[in-house]
């Protein structure tokens, strides 16, 4: 070997592939402003639609008079229910079973739903339309209070689901009821509660937020009426399934509908769903004959198109007095507002919740979700969240805090003394699921000794005294927060969209030259998937990340796939990007073996080519490999180099963490100062360190916003308050805390890789933490539960509910 | 929210009812529209209406009242906007200029300054001034000048020139300390000092520290220049003693004593956020006793608030704990705060006099004594 | 369409100088986005206070979005667009939010740029106080900031040729 021959260390750094904190390749145009974004777009003869909305939350509609703004130059048309009935998509079916207006039918419910459609030649002709077009309500009572939504008297919302006794899942229970699903034992609970020690039991509310992402819901429609072709570029985080559901709904046959999602500008579970505006845009372009925007406005994005959470807990533990938990009760009602759009997979009606056992080892436990209509916005949908497992993770970790608040316990030392074991997985839940792999008694020794968890709490103690003696008017919170995360979905036994199975797929095709196009169903919106994809295949093949091209979001191009949420992206696709490419490398290998005239069995891999076993002189590159494979294959053999893979995976992967907030509040004021946080995640292999470091930074700070005051709020009349930016509570680089970030490495041993995915986990896992920390600040007061959000009033409210005010 | 103490005041008004978001000069720097009504936001759930009249007597005013909004009962909200009404454009390059069209088209035009009050309102279409008056092409309305007892800063000058300033550096500081706590940076570099005190935005930061200063307004219209004081200036939310063909041209301030101490203490959710509530206080001490003290507080009420009684009891005093609560009740007292995001009535008022006493402690340490 | 008529208006973009005739009510941020097809600049919010719309306007950081294109007659303009080198390399700026993996999703990033580029002329050694204050005025949902500072303060020590150490975790 001359000097020049790169070593095998030098090879494989060449490759930057799995483990490599390799440079974004994003980067290079997100940093000159070359970002492709929907709104960037302009097509010839492109109008712009723009909606009237309602300023009723609950109302008749029993006039829609558009004359006037037809008579404004530059306006095109004004769509209304009447329009769309024409085309039968004045309703449209939702994700979870239930329909959907698309504009107004006949009345409203919720403030700001779309009523008329406005087509006109720019933006703002059409914005003076909306001014012009006379709408009349008779206004019908509101309800807005979840909890009043099944009182005996309580308005009718949905006149069209009248006398439906039966809906997607299962039985109704009254006119504003949409479902009751229900896991586990309830004999085995009841019988673990009567013999408990303790029991312990709050209503937990996790208040309705907004995914929010810096871009919101566009999409431009246009329809070829020559060719009969519909071409939709549009914020979508699941490309295929637009296509799909937009083909169902139009009836153009689905060849004949080209979806496309250029760059996204964040999604976070916003641009899952099917919105009006994506139908309108298309029924407008199909009226007109040319292509037609519509971009969502920021007060539109907050008030409209989907809302978080919204979920009211009630929990209920069993324990005996060593702090043992022998039993979980939940019971959920889930505001889903006036229809139930929650994103979920079809089978699912909350989602994952059911992961609502979190990192314990519940012998029995026992779930019941009632969903329920309100006159508040429809979504529902997983805001960095796997399926309503954030839900589940705040609920878990608050009652634990609760459990051993009761138990005189410390709470870091309840957890560890009721985790699931590592010899326990994979482990079975009470609730139904098979938890993969996990290590969280390491995970959990490891963030308390790193962060000097005992000293903390000494230091807690003291300062709980001095405030007690009036030398301070500051107390100190320690949130702690552990969280088994459920995502990848999923197994195609019991996940679906619409009936589409929940696999993932990647199409990889090696060129004579030997760099690689590669193409997934997933679609990124910031995770970077240009670049780790090309990690995962240059490690796989030995082809350099530099070399490999991945393009996502063109559903002409890309294999079908479901798309990018619920974390799934790395657990899915990730998965079909590496049995992919291990197609080729198989191929590759037979290639290798005729050109070295050698049995393949004699050939071994090494980083980037196969050596013969035992002499490693004799080795062919994977660029040599690619030559051949074009030049000249071996005989019998179909020339080429390129393999595609749908993955339907065996299960769900299970990601945790340990996380720990400290907390300084002044009770005065009810400000709350996070001194330090440290979150420990374990994603299983890590494909590129810095984009997880990345991506928990970011989780953690939507979980800080999440907890410490963001929030949809509603008054009695539906009127939605704060739906700007000035009041939704969107952290600034002055408030956002510093993070401290960790890791431990548990494989996932069903993945081909062994990753898990992370992209949630600091959602899940840092509100509860925040929550805890807040609330373990106040607890030597005497308090045991603050609702969510945490903002300095309702602090400061608490503490003086407390006393702690004099 | 009813508001009666106002209703006689804006009663007598009524035959100048124009101004609903008269945003003169209208860069209130912190945008979005008025924070202490609760359904006067961006997501405003009521109809504005630049030529609202006022309820007939006897029926309720509400902040809707004083805003020209007719409420609906907090409901209706027909419009639904990111993009400006139609307007016709001036850009004067003299006040006389400027005043001249605002002459001869009253209540149809607005003068713009920053623009980042009225601009946003204009995207709302809560505002919809058929001419707007640029000011940024009147050289005359930029600048700070001192006259040994008076510094007088120009309406035009942005709250960047004002933090950027040697001379406010040195002579008031407490300028520097509350420009800091406006909006964000790119919001202070075009927001301006006149913007934010005329138009009568409460949530406006610098209103209740020109109280503070003791500062006067000039206003000038066709019939040349009148000085208002700052204390006076300000009478509803978004009613002020600017008439419609007036424009705020400067802003002047008595100099305070050297070694005088200041500061300006305020509660936020965020950086861009109004105040929950916000503190202005300027003291002198003598001995460790106080000899003078001006204490203003913003957004705790329709108007910001020169707590006069405050000051007077705190006056004579060596800022024992006894008498600081005193004169934080006085001031507590006269707030009337709005429930909103930012919290409900009693938390902003108790917030008014947490941050008063922040600002009088740290007043004290800086004041020579 | 509204009756009143267009005016002209001339400025300096990228050191390009344009000249068109708007109505007087068109933002500054759709002049650039529609009118001169500079897309660099995005619309987030509508309210200002996002930032994502962010230019420099005569050395000063502006929102766009809460600017009519006629105010802004007669200035010189920077946006991303105008940001990389002369030769056509990553600015020092552009260069630090790749390295230090400043940026996710890429929507906030030219807004973000451009405020640290007027944040560094003024200030060329900034704290990390004083960087989160100066960006204080641009929202970014992906990143947490963190990584932001850092590629603020890789981009300062780059100009000031002074050696970039990553602060420790």
């Amino acid at each position: 070997m001359n000097d020049m021959t790169p070593t095998r260390e030098q090879r494989e750094a060449a490759l930057e592939g799995m483990g490599c904190k390799r440079k974004r390749v994003e980067d290079i145009r997100f940093t000159q402003g070359k970002g492709q974004y929907v709104d960037d777009l302009k097509l010839p003869g492109m109008v712009f639609g723009d909606f009237v909305r309602s300023s009723h939350a609950h109302a008749k509609i029993t006039k829609i008079d558009a004359s006037e703004a037809l008579k404004l130059p530059g306006v095109i048309a004004v769509l209304t229910a009447e329009d769309l009935k024409g085309v039968n998509l004045a309703w449209m079916p939702t994700l979870a079973g239930d329909v959907q207006m698309v504009l107004a039918d006949g009345k409203v419910l919720y403030q700001n739903q779309e009523v008329a459609f406005v087509v006109a030649e720019n933006r703002y002709i059409a914005d003076d339309a909306i001014q012009l077009v006379e709408v009349e309500y008779e206004e019908l009572p509101v309800l807005t209070d979840p909890f009043k939504s099944m009182d005996p008297d309580a308005p009718v919302l949905r006149p069209d689901l009248d006398g439906k006794t039966e809906g997607a899942h299962g039985p109704r229970k009254h006119h504003n009821h949409i479902f009751t699903w229900e896991v586990g034992d309830r004999e085995e609970t009841d019988k673990a509660f009567e013999e408990a020690d303790v029991t312990i039991k709050e209503l937990i509310s996790y208040h309705r937020t907004h995914p929010s992402p810096l871009e919101t819901c566009q999409c431009v429609a246009s329809m070829d009426k020559i060719k009969g072709e519909l071409t939709v570029w549009g914020t979508f985080q699941a490309p295929h399934v637009i296509r799909t559901v937009a083909s169902l709904l139009s009836t153009i046959p689905e060849q004949k509908i080209h979806v496309i999602a250029p760059d996204i500008g964040g999604g976070f579970g916003n641009k899952v769903g099917a919105y009006p505006g994506y139908i309108c845009a298309i029924v407008a372009s199909i009226v007109t004959g040319v292509p037609v925007k519509w971009v969502e406005d920021r007060m539109e994005n907050l008030s409209t198109t989907s809302f978080a959470r919204d979920y009211h807990m009630t929990a209920e533990i069993a324990a005996k007095n060593d702090g043992t938990v022998t039993g979980l009760k939940v019971h959920v009602l889930a505001d889903h507002g006036g229809f139930d759009a929650c994103a979920d997979p079809s089978k699912w009606p909350a989602g994952f919740f059911n992961i609502v056992t979190g990192s314990y080892d519940f012998p029995a436990a026992h779930l019941e979700v009632d969903g329920v209509y309100t006159n508040k916005a429809p979504g529902g949908v997983a805001y960095r969240c796997s399926f309503r497992v954030t839900e589940a993770a705040y609920c878990i970790e608050r009652a634990m805090d609760i459990l051993a608040q009761k138990l005189d316990m410390d709470p870091a030392d309840l957890r560890m003394k009721n985790f699931v074991k590592s010899e326990q997985f994979p482990y079975h839940s009470a609730l139904g699921w098979e938890y993969d792999s996990g290590d969280y008694h390491t995970a959990m020794r490891k963030a308390m000794d790193t962060i000097g968890y005992r000293e903390l709490r000494a230091e807690q103690k003291a300062k709980q005294e001095a405030f007690k003696r009036g030398e301070t008017r500051e107390i100190m919170g320690i949130g702690v927060s552990f969280f088994t995360e459920i995502v990848g979905a999923g197994p195609s036994k019991n996940c679906d969209i619409l009936g589409v199975a929940m696999f993932d797929s990647a199409e990889i095709r090696v060129h004579p030259t030997g760099s690689v196009i590669s193409r997934m169903g997933t679609k990124s919106q910031g995770q970077g998937h240009e670049t780790t994809w090309a990690q995962i295949i240059a490690t796989e093949i030995g082809i350099p990340a530099a070399d490999i091209m991945v393009e996502e979001g063109n559903t002409d191009t890309a294999p079908y796939g479901l798309g990018t949420y619920g974390s799934r992206s790395t657990p899915v696709a990730g998965a079909a990007i590496a049995l992919a490419s291990r197609k080729i490398r198989n191929k590759a290998q037979m290639i290798a073996a005729h050109m070295l005239e050698v049995s393949e069995y004699d050939l071994e891999w090494d980083v980037d080519g196969f050596q013969v076993k035992g002499n490693p002189q004799a080795r062919k590159s994977m660029k040599e490999i690619a030559w051949a494979a074009y030049h000249a294959p071996p005989p019998g053999m179909e020339p080429g180099l390129e393999a595609v893979s749908y993955y339907d995976p065996p299960n769900m992967t299970y990601p945790f963490g340990a996380y720990l907030c400290v907390m300084d509040i002044d009770v005065d004021t009810g400000v709350a100062k996070t001194r330090r946080f440290y979150a420990l995640d374990d994603c299983g292999t890590r494909i590129n360190p810095m984009i997880i470091e990345g991506q928990v930074h970011g989780g953690l700070t939507e979980a800080f916003a999440i907890a410490m005051g963001q929030e949809i709020r509603y008054d009695e009349m539906g009127n939605v308050l704060g739906a700007s930016f000035m009041d939704f509570f969107l952290p600034t680089a002055v408030e956002t805390p510093h993070w401290e970030t960790d890791f431990t490495v548990t494989p996932s041993p069903h993945h081909p890789i062994g990753a898990k995915g992370v992209g949630e986990s600091p959602n899940v896992g840092g509100v509860p933490a925040f929550s805890n920390a807040v609330n373990d600040a106040f607890k030597f007061l005497g308090s045991t539960h603050i609702q969510m959000p945490h903002d300095a009033w309702r602090i400061w409210q608490a503490a003086k509910d407390l006393g702690a005010h004099g | 929210m009813i508001c009666d103490s106002k209703t006689d005041a804006i009663r007598a008004r009524q035959s100048a009812v124009r101004v609903d978001l008269r945003a003169v000069c209208a860069s209130s720097l912190e945008c979005a529209p008025h924070p202490s009504a609760p359904f006067v936001n961006v997501n405003c759930p009521a109809v504005l209406r630049l030529d609202t009249t006022l309820p007939a007597e006897g029926e309720p005013l509400s902040w809707f009242g004083t805003l020209g909004i007719r409420s609906f009962c907090g409901r209706q909200r027909e419009e639904k906007d990111v993009i400006p009404g139609a307007f016709t454009y001036h850009r004067p390059s003299s006040v006389a200029e400027a005043v001249a069209i605002l002459v001869s088209h009253g209540d149809e035009a607005r003068p713009l300054s920053g623009g980042h009050s009225l601009i946003p309102m204009m995207k709302l279409r809560m505002a919809a001034p058929e001419h707007l008056v640029d000011l940024g092409g009147i050289a005359d309305l930029k600048g700070i000048t001192d006259d040994g007892s008076t510094i007088t800063i120009r309406a035009m000058t942005t709250q960047h020139e004002l933090i950027a300033s040697d001379l406010l550096a040195q002579k008031l500081p407490i300028i520097r300390e509350t420009a800091l706590l406006i909006a964000d940076p790119q919001i202070r570099y075009v927001g301006t000092l006149g913007g934010n005190v005329a138009n009568g935005d409460p949530g406006n930061d610098m209103p209740a520290l020109m109280q503070c200063l003791d500062a006067a307004y000039v206003l000038t219209g066709p019939d040349g220049e009148r000085d208002v004081p700052a204390r006076d200036f300000y009478e509803a939310a978004y009613f002020t003693a600017l008439a419609p063909e007036e424009i705020l041209t400067a802003v002047k301030i008595p100099v305070p004593p050297a070694g005088h101490g200041y500061a300006y203490e305020k509660l936020k959710r965020k950086v861009g956020d109004y105040a929950t509530a916000a503190a202005a206080v300027v003291l002198t001490l003598d001995g460790g006793t106080v000899t003078f003290c001006s204490i203003a507080l913003t957004n705790v009420s329709d108007t910001p608030l020169y707590a006069k009684e405050a000051g007077e009891i705190l006056t004579g005093s060596t800022l024992d704990t006894a008498t600081v609560a005193r004169a934080v009740a006085a001031a507590e007292a006269i707030t009337e705060p709005a429930s909103d995001g930012r919290g409900p009535a009693e938390y902003r008022t108790k917030m008014a006099g947490v941050m008063l006493q922040k600002a009088l402690s740290r007043a004290a340490t800086r004041a020579a004594s | 369409m509204s009756d009143i008529e267009q005016i002209p208006v001339t400025m300096t973009v990228n050191g390009k100088k344009v000249q068109r005739f708007v109505e007087p009510r068109t933002l500054l941020i759709h002049f650039l986005r529609e009118d001169l097809n500079i897309t660099g600049p995005h619309i987030g919010c509508e309210t200002s206070h996002c930032g994502a719309c962010t230019v420099e306007l005569n050395g000063m950081s502006v929102k766009s979005c809460t600017m009519f294109a006629v105010q802004a007659d007669g200035a010189e303009l920077t946006t991303i667009e105008g940001m990389a080198n002369a030769d056509g390399t990553l600015s020092a700026l552009q260069e630090g939010f790749r390295q230090m993996h400043g940026l996710q999703c890429g929507f906030c990033t030219p807004g973000m740029i451009l405020r640290a580029h007027t944040l560094l002329k003024e200030n060329p050694n900034p704290t990390e106080e004083e960087i989160r204050m100066g960006i204080s005025g641009n929202l970014c949902r992906c990143t947490g900031y963190q990584n932001i500072v850092k590629a603020i303060q890789y981009a300062a020590a780059k100009l000031n040729g002074t050696e970039f150490q990553e602060a420790a975790e």
